[in-house]
């Protein structure tokens, strides 16, 4: 789920752990699919010139090596020397300059991979733009084509390719890239691999070395580690879920935020904000709803909701009659990590009767219990 | 004369044969070839031949044997690095524990001196042997990793590049042979080397790459403002408002469950760059040992450690707090009460119920 998005009305999974039959007719589709489908993997570098395409390239080699019938079927211009030496030993089937409006096009040569079909293609350059009549709009759809008849493709491409993540790339570069694939395409593959180098290295080999260049290739670096760690989380679940084992604690730290209209909200979320920013990890807030609340708690918890929404809360109502054990079935379902709570309001405690508080804290399996005075924060 | 430290370069890896060795010599051979004065200190070849192939041409420093409980033990000869004294030294396994009888128990001491002499180091290790790490690695895998290294270890590092490949590459690469001779390898496969728990080791991996990036880039930004602040500057309008520093406050036990709240405490304390103190309250007699051992390993961690000779846990621990500017206290639950003293309050219920005004943390143990 993408951070921010707002979810109300979404209900803890205690009543329909069960997938629906829908969902299971899809999944079954999509694994048949999978099935017959060529396998996509994706070298993923942070900037030009981390090594991407040797990598990519070399993986080439070695698979031929292996016995492996592997096919170029797109090149970028200005092929580095040791990547030549590679090249000598691979069949090429070579893109089609094309020219449109006076720009220059590389389109690949669709009707002789197919005619070819080879096991493996390898494509450099994955956001290349197609000239208007082409087969497809986009070269990654030709991608797409190749892997629904069964070749496997191996590929690479930039971040500042990947659609969703061009503003970030460009309030970090002040530059925007013009050709682009939409990031849905890296989680549909089936690898991806990550390129990394330290932003020094790369500067000796392009050259440039003034401190901004280093600092904005550092910034660009850990966007690309992040959206990598995203893509792999991701895989993680969906590899658990399909394989019926229970959610459980993954790499990402996911921070819950309870809301009552009593509670010291304010505080929570901005706590809960700085440590989904500090970690890269989740901030969601739930409350637990109930019928009898009065008009000035119901405002209260409106105010509250609305600034966990503008704080960029994923915010979920859960229905269910006992608190506590709606926020327990919410939290596990959730892989949640920290959980924020307020303290009770009313000082001292009922004989032998056990608080809210204490029973989250003895139900917390996994996940820390975070507790927030009332009021503003000492 | 002092000689300015070495630097240091850490290749980060998330299992065995993802190809950090690898990695580490192909930038050893380029060094080379540039005509750095480089040396193997220490390499352990695993019998992988396209990684030995890598070290053709390299120097190699001999490794010295010891014998311990009747084994001989091969360990880096560092005093003999340090005689060599080369510009670069390769230090392979970065989180390896010596065989009882040399002069320092860990590998990355070793690699200390080394970059006390001035020599730059390149090394490599595996993100589970990380010490924060230790109980996510056990929920998310099942296994206990018993080499740990302090993050502050790896903190300090100059460099650190994350070695990526896929899981299934990895697990092909295994089958292949390439990794573990064959009978071990099906082992691996079925224990360790999962799918799900490659996936998720690499997962950390990767986040805690982007976060050492972003750790570099705020130390270079809190350089550049300490700069800014000793230029004579206009006073700003209005009243600035003082940066507060959190401070978060482990409690510390004899139970074994500290441990996971130390690395907790410290973690998250690293993450939001607060300070980090560690208390223990009780009278010296009970469990001395075991407090002992976790006061110890806190400091390990760089954590500032405390003991205050108090019966009343919880109101020392309030005491404490406020009078420290604690502003999060993070402790473990209490064992449940047996059931002939449910009507009384366990510690942490006490302290919830007498430090309303601050945040408390409590940490459950990270069970699978």
């Amino acid at each position: 789920m993408a951070p921010g998005r707002i979810i109300l009305g979404k209900m803890p999974s205690v009543d329909n752990s069960r997938p629906n039959p829908e969902e299971l007719l899809r999944k079954v589709q999509a694994d048949e699919r999978r099935e017959s489908r060529g396998r996509l993997k994706v070298f993923l570098g942070y900037a030009s010139r981390v090594g991407k395409s040797f990598r990519m390239f070399d993986e080439g080699r070695r698979r031929k090596e292996r016995g492996q019938d592997v096919v170029v079927g797109a090149l970028q211009a200005g092929v580095h020397p040791e990547i030549q030496g590679i090249l000598k030993r691979l069949d090429v089937v070579p893109t089609i300059p094309t020219k449109h409006a006076g720009r220059d096009y590389q389109v690949m040569d669709m009707s002789a991979l197919f005619r070819r079909h080879p096991e493996v293609c390898l494509i450099d350059g994955l956001a290349y733009d197609n000239p208007p009549g082409s087969r497809n709009p986009y070269r990654w759809q030709d991608v797409s084509e190749l892997l629904d008849r069964g070749i496997a493709v191996i590929t690479a491409v930039n971040l500042q390719h990947i659609r969703e993540q061009q503003d970030q790339v460009e309030r970090i570069t002040g530059k925007r890239a013009a050709n682009c694939i939409p990031e849905e395409f890296l989680h549909e593959a089936d690898e991806i691999e990550v390129v990394d180098a330290p932003p020094d290295a790369l500067m000796d080999r392009t050259g440039g070395n003034t401190i901004p260049d280093s600092r904005r290739l550092a910034e660009l670096r850990e966007l690309a580690l992040l959206l990598a760690a995203d893509v792999v989380d991701r895989q993680l679940q969906e590899y658990l879920d399909s394989h019926g084992v229970a959610a459980r604690w993954g790499a990402q730290e996911r921070v819950l935020v309870c809301l009552t209209p009593r509670s010291n909200a304010t505080d929570m979320l901005h706590s809960g904000q700085r440590n989904k920013l500090r970690f890269h990890g989740a901030l969601l807030a739930a409350y637990v709803e109930q019928a009898d609340l009065r008009p000035q708690d119901r405002e209260l918890l409106e105010k509250n909701l609305a600034l966990a929404r503008e704080l960029g809360a994923e915010v979920h109502c859960l229905k269910g009659g006992d608190f506590v054990d709606a926020i327990l079935a919410f939290a596990r379902e959730q892989r949640i990590t920290q959980l924020f709570l307020g303290h009770t309001g009313r000082p001292g405690r009922a004989w032998l009767a056990r608080s809210p508080i204490d029973r989250l804290i003895d139900g917390a399996e996994g996940f820390d219990v975070r507790l927030f005075p009332h009021g503003s924060a000492l | 004369m002092s000689v300015a430290k070495g630097k240091l370069k850490v290749y980060l890896g998330y299992a065995a044969g993802v190809g950090k060795t690898f990695r580490m010599l192909e930038e050893a051979q380029e060094l080379r070839q540039k005509g750095v004065d480089i040396v193997i200190a220490y390499f352990e070849p695993h019998g992988r031949k396209e990684t030995i192939a890598k070290t053709e041409g390299l120097e190699v420093v001999p490794r010295r044997t010891l014998s311990y409980n009747g084994s001989q033990f091969q360990e880096m000869d560092t005093d003999a690095v340090l005689r060599r004294k080369p510009a670069v030294a390769l230090v392979d396994e970065f989180a390896h524990t010596n065989v009882p009888g040399t002069e320092r128990v860990k590998r990355w001491e070793d690699v200390h001196a080394i970059l006390g002499a001035g020599i730059d180091v390149l090394t490599t290790m595996n993100v589970q042997h990380l010490e924060s790490l230790n109980d996510q690695v056990f929920h998310a895998t099942g296994i206990r990793v018993r080499e740990t290294i302090p993050d502050w270890v790896v903190d300090e590092a100059d460099e650190l590049v994350f070695v990526d490949l896929t899981p299934r590459a990895l697990r092909n690469r295994l089958e292949r042979g390439v990794v573990y001779a064959q009978e071990k390898a099906r082992r691996a496969m079925e224990n360790f080397f999962t799918e799900t728990n490659l996936t998720a080791l690499r997962e950390m991996a990767l986040r805690h790459t982007a976060h050492e990036v972003e750790e570099k880039l705020d130390a270079a930004d809190a350089a550049a403002a300490a700069t800014l602040a000793e230029l004579p500057h206009e006073p700003a309008a209005g009243p600035q408002p003082a940066p507060r520093t959190e401070r978060i406050l482990i409690c510390l036990t004899g139970r074994p469950s500290s441990a996971i709240l130390i690395r907790r405490g410290k973690r998250v304390a690293d993450y939001i760059h607060a300070e980090c103190l560690a208390v223990h309250v009780g009278d010296a007699t009970h469990d001395r040992e075991a407090v002992e051992r976790h006061m110890s390993f806190a400091r390990n961690l760089r954590i500032e450690t405390h003991v205050i000779p108090s019966g009343d846990v919880p109101s020392a621990l309030a005491s404490f707090a406020r009078t420290h500017g604690v502003t999060q206290i993070f402790m473990g639950r209490s064992a449940p009460l047996p059931w002939w003293k449910r009507y009384r309050e366990t510690i942490v219920q006490q302290l919830v119920r007498q430090a309303r005004d601050m945040q408390i943390t409590i940490v459950a143990e990270r069970r699978r």
